[in-house]
């Protein structure tokens, strides 16, 4: 039994121009252990889906699922409380500005207890020593010295750090992480990927990568699912992805790659186009 | 860079420029629909900006709408009821007032003065506000200092106390309490503005304009203020509300419009002796300051919704 | 490789003074602290960093934007000290910038139009019909159509408004173009279109770039001429063979080895060490 499934996935919203859909028809499987990328540009609902099934899209969505399950249990038949049992413990989420994540009134200790009283029955002294682990685990110095501090005291580095230990506070089965390190710089973005394939790793959750860069879908991923436009392109494991792209449009991204440039100018997803927009998703068989 | 247009006859060249300015046309238009869009998903404000076009309509024609003239003493129907009272007439829907005048009348040009009131309120405090805001939070330093210690200095007192004092030191009477408004109200104009942009000076198109050669005046007021509107637009409404509230405040205590001029305000001050012998005479002119106060109010309070830049996608 | 070198800086300083509290003396804080290199005429500098670096500093400093603290700026043969002369008209129409964010750096109040507009405006004596032709064949050369000269920036996508900023910056025939970050805010396919579009302009005008990222791989596409900053410092600086074949500061090594990389054979690397 797959952890998550997600079978033919529609999301839609209301605006000025009338209804848009955001996603159309997307299937996702994540198995215990696995790290599934889902790469995409703007605009192809990558982080839509992940949001549809945590529950955080506002009322203006209209979410319709063939299926949608957690560990064989049904999330949209889930009474709002056991709902919220399975998300935030089973499965939780960091996002991309770790700044704004964090709540500037509060200190990072108070923040990641908050989760654990929330999730957990812990006692206070049990809590405090869970938070100081934690901070650890994610490789924080000086953990006890730094549970009183405020996010504005910290770098982006490090509040990503804590938003993880948040994440994994209650050792969630899924982790879903929306464009972890994009705000980040490429020195802190390796050892922010290395952290979460080590945290993966050791407890054997499964872990969802939103990203749009094709670097670290190369260097996390197990298995990657292609999005354009709100429709799935491809999926493939990540080595057969790169080394013989299916789908017209990955073949288009992989090359627009600067460090796969051969001549004068880069080939453009434009020169593609037309012949992925009249092929759709037979082409992930 | 310019070979293209080189070949290019007249008549081509007037054809360009037409398709140009329709296009042009179209971007407003399509700016103008989703206004209107987020703007009408607020039902209050709908009705509210309902009521208060109705209410301008019934201003500038109040000479046809109005059933008897404002001034008119019917000397025969002292302090009739309304219509549907025993006692009332059909003449005078809402009653009449201690002189025999028709009160639906007065107020219909009362509704004259309230506008107007509003209008040239706002238009001072606005215009005035923007001008100090602007420079204010574009110079910083010393200036912007100056310029809020004294706007600070200002808010400092009872804003109708403040009004009170300037209308004994410059004298009772209409114009005098306008202006007495406006410079009470002056000080919200001028923080909102020099807020708005001092979050928008910093911005990168601020820069590039300014490399582009745009001097200090060309960046304060085309470049940044236009930017700066629309929590002004919110704030202008809500002051409109505000002016006609106490221009009825000043008129009450007799500092404001002077009888026998159709001010709302006025109207209660005149009839305060009745209160209890003659409800209507001080239920109208409240029921008409309280209903255009909340419409004007609720069509802020729609704008504010429309223009929220967190709203749209930009 | 001329040595006509267009843009000169010579140890160059930029240091911000934090003003103290009431009990604590002000900081000062340098932001770039002694930076020399030359751009030659039609070739592209990249400039490499990670935040703080004071990356975005030095292109505020060489499009006169901020004054420099210390040292020497030339474009063009002359000499540039805004602190003391301010900027010229002449000065203007040479060095111009492309921001990194696209939502950011057009006016949202401004049609399409008059923000390519405004530099002729303010800078020529045109007349208007002709900077409204000139405007028109700018769209064209950056790849949008006549049609959108009367639209509203936020009628556009992220990679069609970087193309209008990259417009606007050109249209006063600049020598210098200081481009911060100008794809870093795109995505993938849109990145290849501006920097192919760069590519064309470059070769077009004969425009030399100064080219501020933090992304190795746009970089080494790019660039003629490669400088890696840490701290305010330039601590790498040479060719761009020279730089990405063999790195010298270990700083360089470490932003190479933190990198991703998307080709196979690191793939095939990352997978064998993840099975054993």
């Amino acid at each position: 039994m797959p952890l998550l499934e997600i079978r033919n996935l529609v999301v839609e919203f209301d605006t000025a121009a009338g209804p848009f859909r955001a996603l159309d028809g997307v299937d996702y499987t994540v198995d215990a252990g696995e790290v599934l990328a889902i790469v995409g540009e703007s605009g192809s609902g990558k982080s839509v889906a992940m949001l549809a099934v945590m529950g955080l899209l506002p009322d203006t969505a209209t979410i319709t699922a063939d299926r949608m399950a957690f560990e064989g249990r049904d999330l949209a038949t889930l009474s709002p409380k056991d709902r919220r049992q399975v998300i935030g413990k089973d499965i939780s989420m960091i996002f991309q500005e770790p700044i704004a994540s964090l709540n500037p009134c509060f200190t990072v200790g108070f923040q990641i207890g908050e989760v654990l009283k929330t999730h957990t029955r812990l006692s206070g002294s049990e809590r405090a020593a869970r938070v100081i682990e934690l901070l650890k685990a994610v490789g924080i110095p000086e953990p006890e010295r730094r549970l009183s501090s405020f996010p504005h005291q910290m770098s982006g580095g490090q509040c990503q750090r804590v938003m993880i230990a948040m994440a994994i506070a209650c050792s969630p089965k899924l982790l879903i992480a929306d464009e972890p390190t994009t705000a980040l710089d490429v020195t802190i973005q390796k050892q922010i990927l290395d952290l979460l394939l080590k945290l993966q790793a050791e407890s054997g959750m499964g872990l969802i990568m939103i990203t749009h860069d094709m670097g670290v879908v190369a260097e996390t991923a197990d298995r990657v699912v292609v999005q354009y436009q709100g429709r799935q392109m491809e999926e493939a494991d990540v080595l057969s992805l790169f080394e013989s792209p299916k789908h017209p449009y990955t073949k288009a991204l992989l090359s627009a790659l600067p460090e796969n440039a051969t001549g004068d100018r880069l080939p453009t997803v434009g020169d593609f186009r037309a012949l992925f927009e009249t092929a759709p998703k037979e082409a992930t068989a | 860079m310019t070979e293209a247009s080189a070949t290019q006859t007249p008549a081509t060249e007037t054809a360009v420029a037409a398709k140009l300015a329709s296009e042009s046309r179209n971007a407003t238009k399509a700016m103008l629909t989703e206004f209107w869009y987020y703007f009408s998903q607020n039902r209050g404000a709908v009705i509210g900006l309902a009521f208060f076009l109705a209410l301008v309509v019934v201003a500038v024609f109040a000479p046809l709408v109005a059933p008897h003239a404002p001034d008119t003493q019917y000397r025969d129907s002292f302090l009739t009821p309304p219509v549907w009272e025993a006692g009332g007439k059909a003449a005078f829907l809402l009653g009449t007032d201690a002189v025999g005048r028709d009160i639906l009348s007065r107020l219909i040009y009362g509704a004259r003065y309230s506008l107007f009131i509003g209008v040239i309120v706002v238009t001072i405090a606005l215009s005035g506000g923007i001008v100090l805001g602007v420079i204010a939070g574009y110079f910083r330093g010393a200036v912007d200092t100056f310029i809020m210690r004294v706007m600070d200095i200002i808010l400092a007192f009872p804003s109708l106390l403040l009004a009170l004092v300037l209308v004994a030191i410059l004298g009772p009477g209409l114009t005098n309490a306008m202006i007495a408004i406006a410079l009470v109200l002056q000080p919200h104009f001028v923080r909102l503005t020099r807020a708005a942009v001092l979050s928008e000076r910093n911005r990168d198109y601020v820069v590039a304009a300014r490399l582009a050669g745009a001097g200090n005046m060309r960046l304060m007021f085309k470049t940044i203020l236009p930017n700066c509107l629309s929590p002004l637009i919110v704030q202008a409404t809500l002051s409109f509300s505000s002016a006609i509230l106490d221009a009825a405040a000043l008129g009450f205590l007799g500092m404001g419009a002077q009888p026998p001029t159709p001010e709302w305000g006025t109207m209660l001050a005149e009839a305060r002796e009745f209160i209890l012998r003659a409800w209507w005479v001080v239920t109208f002119p409240g029921l008409a300051i309280l209903i255009t106060v909340l419409a004007i109010n609720l069509v802020g309070d729609g704008l504010r919704d429309a223009l929220d830049p967190k709203l749209k996608r930009s | 490789m001329s040595g006509d070198a267009i843009l000169k800086v010579r140890d160059l300083k930029r240091d911000y003074v934090i003003k103290g509290g009431i009990f604590t003396k002000p900081r000062i804080l340098s932001a770039v602290k002694g930076v020399s290199f030359d751009v030659e005429r039609g070739t592209t500098l990249a400039v490499v960093g990670e935040s703080g670096c004071g990356k975005s500093t030095l292109a505020r400093i060489l499009t006169m934007i901020d004054p420099a603290t210390a040292g020497t700026v030339e474009i063009d043969g002359q000499p540039i000290d805004i602190a003391k002369y301010g900027v010229s008209r002449e000065m203007r129409q040479k060095v111009q910038i492309v921001f990194q964010n696209p939502y950011g750096s057009l006016n949202p109040r401004q049609k399409i139009g008059a923000v390519l507009e405004e530099p002729l405006l303010l800078n020529t004596d045109m007349p208007a019909a002709e900077r409204r032709d000139a405007a028109l064949a700018m769209l064209q050369k950056v790849g949008l159509k006549p049609e959108h000269y009367g639209r509203y920036p936020h009628m556009f996508s992220g990679g069609q408004r970087q193309r209008i900023a990259i417009a606007r910056s050109i249209m006063l025939k600049p020598k210098l173009l200081v481009l911060d970050e100008p794809v870093s805010a795109l995505d993938l396919s849109v990145q290849a279109q501006i920097l192919n579009l760069l590519a064309d302009l470059q070769e077009e005008f004969n425009l030399t770039y100064v080219f501020i990222s933090h992304d190795l791989s746009v970089v080494r596409y790019i660039a003629d001429k490669v400088m890696v900053m840490y701290f305010g410092e330039a601590v790498e600086y040479g060719t761009r063979d020279e730089v990405f074949d063999n790195p010298r500061h270990s700083y360089t090594k470490t932003l190479f080895a933190a990198t991703p990389r998307a080709d196979v054979n690191s793939i095939k690397a990352r997978l064998a060490k993840r099975a054993a």
